[in-house]
């Protein structure tokens, strides 16, 4: 907890929301605009959804100020088991996506 | 480890062992205590070992919800313009909440606790501005006849429209209203537990009556017909658990409590960040 004062500072959280709210509105006129294909949609809207959620964990949870031990293991134990999620979920996706859904 | 307490911290265990582990946390102190594993006092590993777990819920829910998305061909796309505008106020809700609640993090770490009940209490208004959000746009969307045959003969909703847009989404896919109600169901369940738990650490059992009141007075005005007209007594059920933690271990939450809080609101403002876009911005038809 002492490490909060040596390591943020209050005005950085304000630019970590206006970012936030930023990324939002990116995500909206993208969904209001429809530019690109559902399937390239879904990608740069996940990787929107990626880089909001590292500034929220990183930032708002605090999680880059903890030790490098904390930070390592919890992110890749849920990285890990979701990227074995996606291994079961990644072949028949991919199979039905070649067949041409929208 | 309780042996070792001085005897005059025994008496109140729960305070005793917070204080010790946290002077062991920042004074880096080895020997007497045992050092923490993460460097971290133990409230705050758990609640991160907690949100690990929640977070592959959420996970499956979304690729479930994904999964649906690819292999129904013609995917609905009921939300109109309308509900996105209100979609994303619900989300810049969210976010401010996420700032409020760290600023009520950086009260409690100087010691300022009026601006820290304060801080709390525009986090909780937020909260209860996306509830009261999403409450709506659930029962505008049944009117319309979005609905899962559930609905009816467990909650007693009462007839929605039988044509139109949203009913033949209904009938045709019922994948969509399966997978919308129950990940974004599944969402506000936390926040509401959240809004809570904000409560119980601002207010500790002030907030009791308040709560008690919220839940009669929903139980009472919230018509039979309507969907949330029975889910409304897990505010009774919130308000139990809250009695039974802050009546039988009364104690004065600190800033570690706060900060674990914490964690978990700003979690469930994250999974609201993967839910906006997947489920809202990539159902849209705006005309």
């Amino acid at each position: 907890m002492h490490e909060t004062a040596t390591h943020d500072t209050k005005g950085q959280y304000f630019w970590v929301w206006a970012a936030l709210l930023v990324l939002t509105a990116i995500e909206v006129v993208l969904g209001y605009r429809q530019m690109f294909s559902p399937v390239r949609m879904l990608e740069v809207l996940l990787l929107l959804s990626v880089i909001k959620s590292a500034l929220i964990i990183g930032y708002f949870m605090h999680l880059k100020f903890e030790t490098a031990l904390m930070r390592w293991l919890l992110v890749l134990s849920v990285v890990t088991c979701f990227v074995i999620m996606y291994f079961f979920f990644f072949p028949d996706a991919e199979r039905i996506r070649q067949l041409g859904v929208q | 480890m309780v042996d070792d307490f001085p005897a005059d911290r025994k008496g109140n265990w729960g305070m005793a062992e917070a204080t010790i582990e946290h002077d062991a946390v920042q004074h880096g102190a080895s020997g007497e205590y045992e050092a923490p594993l993460f460097g971290a006092y133990s409230k705050k590993v758990g609640m991160w070992l907690f949100l690990a777990s929640d977070s592959l819920t959420f996970g499956a829910l979304l690729f479930a919800f994904s999964y649906n998305r690819i292999y129904t061909n013609p995917w609905p796309t009921p939300f109109h313009a309308e509900s996105i505008a209100n979609a994303t106020i619900m989300t810049a809700c969210l976010l401010s909440s996420s700032l409020t609640m760290v600023l009520a993090v950086f009260a409690a770490q100087r010691g300022d606790r009026p601006w820290m009940r304060n801080w709390l209490l525009a986090t909780m208004v937020f909260g209860t501005a996306f509830i009261v959000l999403h409450a709506m746009e659930w029962s505008k969307l049944i009117g319309e006849g979005l609905i899962l045959s559930g609905f009816q003969t467990i909650l007693g909703v009462s007839k929605t429209a039988t044509s139109g847009e949203l009913a033949d989404i209904s009938k045709n896919i019922p994948q969509f209203p399966q997978a919308f109600f129950g990940l974004t169901a599944m969402h506000m369940l936390h926040v509401t537990i959240g809004v809570i738990y904000l409560g119980v650490i601002a207010f500790r059992k002030w907030f009791l009556p308040a709560l008690a009141v919220i839940w009669i007075a929903g139980a009472f005005m919230i018509p039979s017909g309507n969907v949330f007209h029975y889910p409304v007594h897990a505010l009774g059920i919130g308000l139990l658990v809250a009695a039974v933690i802050v009546l039988l271990k009364p104690k004065d939450y600190d800033a570690h409590d706060v900060e674990v809080c914490g964690l978990y609101w700003h979690f469930v403002d994250l999974v609201w960040m993967f839910i906006f876009p997947l489920v809202y911005l990539m159902s849209t038809k705006v005309s």
